[in-house]
């Protein structure tokens, strides 16, 4: 008890480390009294998303003005929210694993992998002989397992995270190959298919799962030990462990918690697709690292939103959408996806603030 | 501070052990039983003189090892194949990871002087030198789907036809809108990956098709072959269109996507066209239980067709119904459409 006491005692100045008051998510009760309340750091991040927000008003009224004959349409409406918050929630799920993996100073290229492995290992024919509890079981535990190697490897093997996971990322979609022998496995349970449509009170259970994951992982970065741990940890490492946080054991936490995500999204692929292959979920790592850090996440650690990100997936899933309404090409579609990974940073470090405040911040970051 | 210490090892233990039993439980879970595989070979034929046994004839046979559903069928069609003639000796050797392996593999076969050789190269340019070799060594060369890019390479070439697919879809697509009486349908398509000559070839027949019929196609996606991105295309899609009259999708496999996204969807008032000739996609056409009304083949059982090609070749015969005395130099195979009507003929050619 007294232990944790003192870790959240010190971490305080940890994960300062900056410049003044807490500017860590949500948790800062009002900065300096001089700068007036919208340019206070307390609500920075407000106003980080605020800008991600305005880009997706953006991408609907783009939608809005180039297929009317679609959006006059209310249950149309209605559908299409749905269909853009499905598609957004197994990538929404992986992108909070992410998201905490990056404010704590890694990265995790591994997780697409990791939900091919999960998902190809709870759909073979003995796994699916256990039933839904047997898959979903399977999944986490692959998940949760995979991302604790991460962990090890990482922390106390002392491995860059990069190339461990990089490494991970080769390996897992091997090993799904080899389990699979490259076949696509099909789902025959129709409770895990279920997943897929199942909807609670009109809202899809996908979108729900989605929700739940997001508020979970709100509420561990905002208002736990964990989470101050977390953003101490990859604000300056030394410093977290010279204050007496298991910088070590808090690493390999963080991948496991990604890991664990990955087997959630797992099983929401596999229940919208019906199947699962080696093959699926190709990219998802650079899907996820990008809606992190456009949702403010700093790619050297230490600062970070999960509602951010989680509208990052948003925007990204909107893309989608209205690319497809449209009937334009994947490529061009990619080719806007990356301008707005660039757009979206670029605005939100000028919009809001000036060049110097820029250089003192990611000084104080990177120290 | 003690206690604090010997409760937290006690937990660790716990979650060892926890760990241990879930990994021992899960290594048990990687087992998946063999589906009984199904040959696709043409039996002795009373009235086929070609069929009776004749010359002993030895084909040396070489293909990449089976790393996906189409490749296992092809190996396993050429043994069938060459098990149901008595005058067939089979010489099969593994052409191992890539072209180099194969190389030296086709090397061995060319030394133990087979009377015919079937090659199905990793790469039909960096084989070609390989297929020129035996050639000249008096060895008939049947080139199996990858074409080598000299014709000096082989004595007949065997392939399938990814334009003739999008044409097959096509056809069967304008056909089922005329029998409806639709007069400007909403066609749309979910291709594969786009980067890849066979989804540009296949996506240029099923365009050029319809557009001879003054059709044209309303919304087109591109997926990446697998389950999960034919779910995520097939969901925007059918957002992008509210009413579809007919879908063409590349691939079955990805297809499974496809059809779990309409499903999720609600919608049912599509006819949709599958791709390649999946066992899967052939049962639920039969079955005619959903949206999926025929699927367009590339169809595996050339390999059983380049056995047989082989064998004729090796006995010095021409291919009964032509008048040529000899087999043709290129026989590129029509893509079939598989409906409900046909698709108990095809149920043991799906893979």
């Amino acid at each position: 008890m007294t232990t944790s006491e003192k870790e959240t005692a010190a971490a305080t100045p940890g994960q300062v480390g900056k410049a003044a008051p807490p500017a860590g998510p949500q948790h800062g009760s009002g900065g300096p009294a001089k700068e007036s309340w919208w340019k206070s750091d307390a609500t920075e991040n407000a106003r980080r998303n605020l800008g991600l927000v305005g880009v997706l008003v953006a991408l609907v009224v783009i939608g809005i003005a180039t297929r009317p004959d679609l959006y006059s349409d209310p249950t149309w409406v209605k559908n299409n929210i749905f269909t853009i918050l499905q598609q957004a929630s197994a990538i929404g799920v992986v992108t909070v694993g992410m998201t905490f993996v990056i404010i704590g100073g890694g990265i995790d290229l591994s997780v697409g992998a990791i939900m091919a492995l999960a998902g190809v290992w709870a759909t073979t024919v003995a796994t699916q002989s256990f039933g839904a509890g047997g898959m979903i079981f399977t999944a986490l535990a692959v998940g949760l397992g995979v991302g604790l190697v991460n962990g090890v490897l990482i922390s106390y093997g002392r491995l860059v995270p990069f190339i461990a996971t990089l490494a991970m990322m080769v390996a897992a979609r091997g090993l799904a190959a080899e389990i699979s022998d490259k076949q696509t496995q099909v789902s025959t349970s129709s409770v895990i298919n279920g997943i897929a449509t199942q909807r609670i009170l009109g809202i899809p259970l996908l979108v729900i799962i989605l929700a739940l994951v997001v508020a979970a992982g709100w509420v561990l970065l905002n208002r736990t030990t964990f989470g101050r741990r977390t953003v101490a940890v990859g604000g300056n490492s030394e410093a977290a462990r010279l204050a007496g946080i298991n910088v070590k054991w808090h690493t390999l936490l963080l991948y496991g918690l990604s890991g664990l995500c990955c087997g959630i999204a797992a099983i929401m692929l596999m229940a919208q697709a019906n199947s699962a292959q080696a093959a699926m979920a190709n990219l998802y790592e650079l899907d996820a690292i990008a809606a992190a850090i456009i949702g403010g996440t700093l790619l050297s650690g230490g600062r970070g939103t999960i509602m951010g990100a989680l509208f990052g997936v948003l925007v990204f899933s909107t893309i989608t959408n209205l690319f497809a309404i449209n009937g334009l090409s994947t490529e061009s579609q990619n080719m806007i996806k990356g301008a707005i990974i660039v757009a979206a940073v670029l605005i939100q470090e000028f919009r809001f603030k000036s060049v110097s405040q820029l250089f003192t911040r990611n000084k104080g970051a990177t120290a | 501070m003690t206690k604090d210490g010997r409760d937290l090892s006690r937990r660790r233990l716990l979650l060892g052990g926890a760990a241990l039993g879930a990994g021992a439980l899960l290594t048990a879970c990687t087992s998946n039983e063999a589906a009984p595989q199904t040959a696709q070979t043409m039996g002795a034929n009373e009235g086929n003189p070609n069929s009776s046994p004749g010359q002993r004839v030895v084909i040396g046979f070489s293909a990449p090892a089976a790393d996906h559903g189409w490749m296992a069928a092809i190996i396993n069609n050429a043994r069938a194949q060459a098990a149901a003639y008595s005058d067939v000796e089979l010489k099969v050797v593994e052409a191992g990871a890539d072209a180099a392996a194969q190389r030296a593999g086709v090397d061995t076969l060319i030394a133990e002087k087979p009377n015919v050789l079937v090659m199905l190269p990793h790469d039909g340019a960096e084989l070609t030198a390989s297929g020129i070799k035996a050639m000249q060594a008096g060895i008939p060369v049947i080139n199996l789907d990858r074409a080598f890019n000299q014709a000096l390479a082989y004595r007949t070439l065997i392939k399938g036809d990814n334009y003739g697919m999008g044409v097959s879809a096509g056809n069967y697509v304008i056909a089922q809108m005329r029998a409806k009486g639709v007069t400007s349908p909403v066609i749309a398509e979910i291709a594969g990956i786009d980067s890849l000559p066979l989804t540009q070839e296949r996506s240029a027949g099923f365009r050029d098709t319809l557009t001879a019929a003054g059709l044209q196609i309303a919304n087109r996606r591109a997926a990446e072959f697998t389950a999960d991105s034919g779910q995520r295309e097939a969901a925007n899609l059918l957002q992008a269109l509210p009413k579809i009259d007919a879908l063409w999708n590349h691939d079955d496999d990805q297809g499974i996507g496809v059809l779990a996204a309409i499903s999720q969807a609600n919608r049912s008032e599509l006819i949709m066209v599958g791709g390649a000739g999946s066992k899967a996609a052939i049962e639920a056409i039969q079955a005619d239980s959903g949206v999926l009304k025929a699927t367009v083949t590339y169809s595996p059982s050339m390999a059983s067709s380049a056995i047989s090609l082989a064998r004729l070749i090796g006995q010095n015969k021409g291919m009964g119904d032509l008048v040529e005395l000899q087999v043709p130099k290129e026989i590129t195979l029509a893509s079939e459409t598989i409906t409900k009507e046909n698709a108990s003929n095809y149920i043991s050619l799906g893979f």
